[in-house]
């Protein structure tokens, strides 16, 4: 009974309603918006990472730590014999670090230089470009911000310094054969890449490496020795930790846009008890008890939750499901801030998301209403009658 | 023996007003019995509406006795009186207090979906009390497409159409012209002829004293005069 009402008050109030249920929608796609927009964010971070990185995970050399460039001089050995069958079969490929410096016209630059066989397709990385050339010079692959950072351009030759195994000096001329555009600043940012066994023979590390990725999906049981195995959760927990450290922002404007539709909903609900008193005292006169017009009063409000729902569907499903499909350009580029942002950003729409958002937005919506709707238990029905609705 | 509907003995109503006391009601003992068709009579402020919300259960009595219906209304919960009125008693008001988002139909249904009556059976009463006030033709209408006329006699259909036991009428004819109000009076002497219903009037209209019964009247408070027509 108090539903059929409260929907035909409602849809009666039309102006009223549909400016109220549209504040409500409008924060619904909202907060859906952004709140995708942070898991498409943080799933593409992965997705990324995984294709260009990370593929089916790692083994690491005991003494490598990718955080500590020092523990480079000490991290390479031969592989342990079930890693190199890995190797051998192209379901693996072994990377050789070392700390560098380059000197790109005339200036000095530390840097990491990877060994990669040219020839995996492990990883999506263009390392095919290192491959064939033998021309006595370095071929050296980096990415667009690397390139930006020390002016460098495809042809450009630059001196490398790097110290060998037997701890001496030894310096090159390495000249660019490709600039890569990649969304992954970890492969761009301060690196550059060289074809392994070059860099095994700069290094005088024949055969050596210091950790090996291997592909997705593999199933064989590896001793790995030493050797200490990395899986995908471990690997990305670094880019998780810094977009975890961008929730709090996006929590606030969470709960701004929360706050904003429930100040709406209770707005309208004051300004409902308020512009309605005498019809609240009619009510009373007909017999309704004070309880079940606060009830009545708290379900209109509901309602308008339900109602945008519908309106959120139909007027920005599309808008939604647009941005999920085609993706919202960004204005900048975020590598240099150390974020794997696509250049598009694709918003994710989980189930997960759009239950936990509604059901929040709802809960709002209902406590919203029901506090307002309270005052009515205090009303006089003698009063409510002469529209003097407030105590 | 005829049952009584209304029974007041020695009533007081205070209100509070600052530090004081404001005396509405003052020693007023009225009896109403079934079929009654009473008017409260008085200038403005002589307590008539307060007098009329006290039978309804409105508002409660300061001090004295109120049995309505066999219930007495200053030991009834709040729950307690909502009922009461729910399912025995009509209300009538000088402006209507219509639903403006609901239709007539929906306006006069509205009783009988706060006392769950089948869908069936609403519609059935519905439109026997909207033929009984003559609004057939306007049952779609909405209540800021009606004049004063067609709306009271949407209040008037709204008040009968449970068959209640006590209709009460808060200055009904006050915001309509003279042959409206004739209507109006002609319509409520029918019903009051026609169901068991008593029906109380607080009114300072002149033009409807001749159709009432019986006339009290009251001044500031009390009742100076109670008088029956024959």
């Amino acid at each position: 009974m108090l539903f059929n009402i409260a929907l035909k008050n409602l849809l009666g109030a039309k102006l009223r309603t549909i400016l109220n249920v549209f504040v409500t929608a409008f924060s619904f796609f909202i907060i859906l918006l952004m709140m995708g927009m942070y898991d498409g964010m943080l799933q593409h971070a992965k997705n990324v990472t995984i294709d260009t990185e990370i593929a089916g995970g790692a083994y690491w050399h005991p003494e490598y730590d990718p955080l500590d460039p020092m523990s480079y001089e000490d991290a390479h050995s031969n592989l342990p014999q079930d890693i190199q069958l890995l190797v051998d079969k192209n379901k693996a490929f072994p990377v050789l670090v070392s700390q560098v410096s380059i000197y790109p016209g005339g200036r000095i630059m530390p840097a990491i230089l990877k060994g990669i066989p040219p020839d995996q397709n492990i990883v999506n990385m263009p390392t095919q470009a290192l491959e064939g050339i033998n021309d006595g010079i370095i071929p050296v692959l980096i990415g667009k911000g690397m390139a930006k950072n020390s002016k460098l351009e495809v042809g450009d030759s630059f001196t490398i310094r790097w110290m060998d195994a037997d701890q001496t000096y030894d310096a090159d001329e390495g000249t660019v054969v490709y600039i890569m555009d990649t969304e992954n600043f970890k492969l761009d940012m301060g690196h550059i890449w060289v074809p392994l066994n070059v860099a095994q023979s700069m290094l005088e590390m024949k055969e050596e490496a210091t950790y090996v990725t291997y592909a997705k999906g593999l199933s064989e049981d590896v001793n790995s020795g030493e050797w200490i195995s990395r899986d995908v959760n471990y690997l990305v927990q670094d880019m998780e930790a810094i977009i975890e450290a961008d929730k709090p922002g996006a929590q606030i404007m969470f709960m701004i846009l929360l706050a904003l539709a429930g100040m709406g909903i209770f707005n309208a609900q004051v300004l409902s008890i308020f512009r309605r008193g005498k019809e609240i005292g009619t009510l009373m006169a007909l017999g309704m008890t004070r309880s079940r017009v606060v009830g009545l009063f708290t379900l209109e409000g509901g309602l308008n939750a339900v109602l945008a729902t519908i309106m959120m569907v139909i007027l920005f499903g599309p808008i939604l499901w647009y941005f999920g499909s085609e993706g919202i350009p960004l204005p900048i580029d975020y590598s240099e801030m150390g974020l794997i942002m696509a250049k598009r950003l694709i918003p994710v729409y989980s189930i997960g998301l759009i239950g936990s958002t509604m059901s929040l937005v709802s809960i709002i919506v209902l406590i919203v209403s029901y506090i307002p709707s309270r005052k009515i238990t205090h009303m006089k029905p003698t009063d409510a009658l002469r529209g003097k609705a407030i105590a | 023996m005829e049952k009584t509907v209304v029974s007041i003995t020695n009533l007081l109503k205070q209100f509070p007003v600052g530090g004081d006391f404001f005396t509405a009601l003052k020693d007023v003992n009225l009896k109403l019995n079934e079929g009654g068709f009473l008017g409260l009579v008085g200038p403005s402020g002589s307590g008539k509406t307060t007098l009329l919300n006290i039978i309804g259960g409105l508002d409660s009595p300061t001090q004295g006795d109120v049995h309505v219906l066999g219930h007495s209304m200053d030991n009834t919960s709040h729950n307690e009186r909502a009922r009461l009125r729910r399912k025995y008693m009509g209300f009538i008001f000088q402006s209507y207090n219509l639903l403006p988002v609901y239709t007539v139909f929906e306006n006069v249904e509205l009783p009988l979906i706060l006392n769950n009556i089948d869908p069936n059976e609403r519609e059935k009463l519905v439109s026997e009390a909207i033929e009984a006030v003559g609004l057939s033709h306007r049952r779609n209408a909405r209540p800021t497409t009606l004049s004063g006329g067609e709306s009271q006699r949407t209040a008037i259909a709204r008040a009968i159409v449970h068959k209640p036991a006590l209709i009460l009428a808060d200055e009904p004819t006050a915001n309509l012209d003279a042959e409206n109000s004739h209507h109006i009076m002609k319509i409520l002497v029918e019903l009051n002829k026609e169901l068991t219903s008593s029906f109380v009037f607080a009114t300072h209209d002149e033009k409807i004293m001749g159709y009432l019964k019986r006339i009290v009247y009251l001044e500031d408070g009390q009742i100076i005069k109670d008088e029956t027509i024959k």
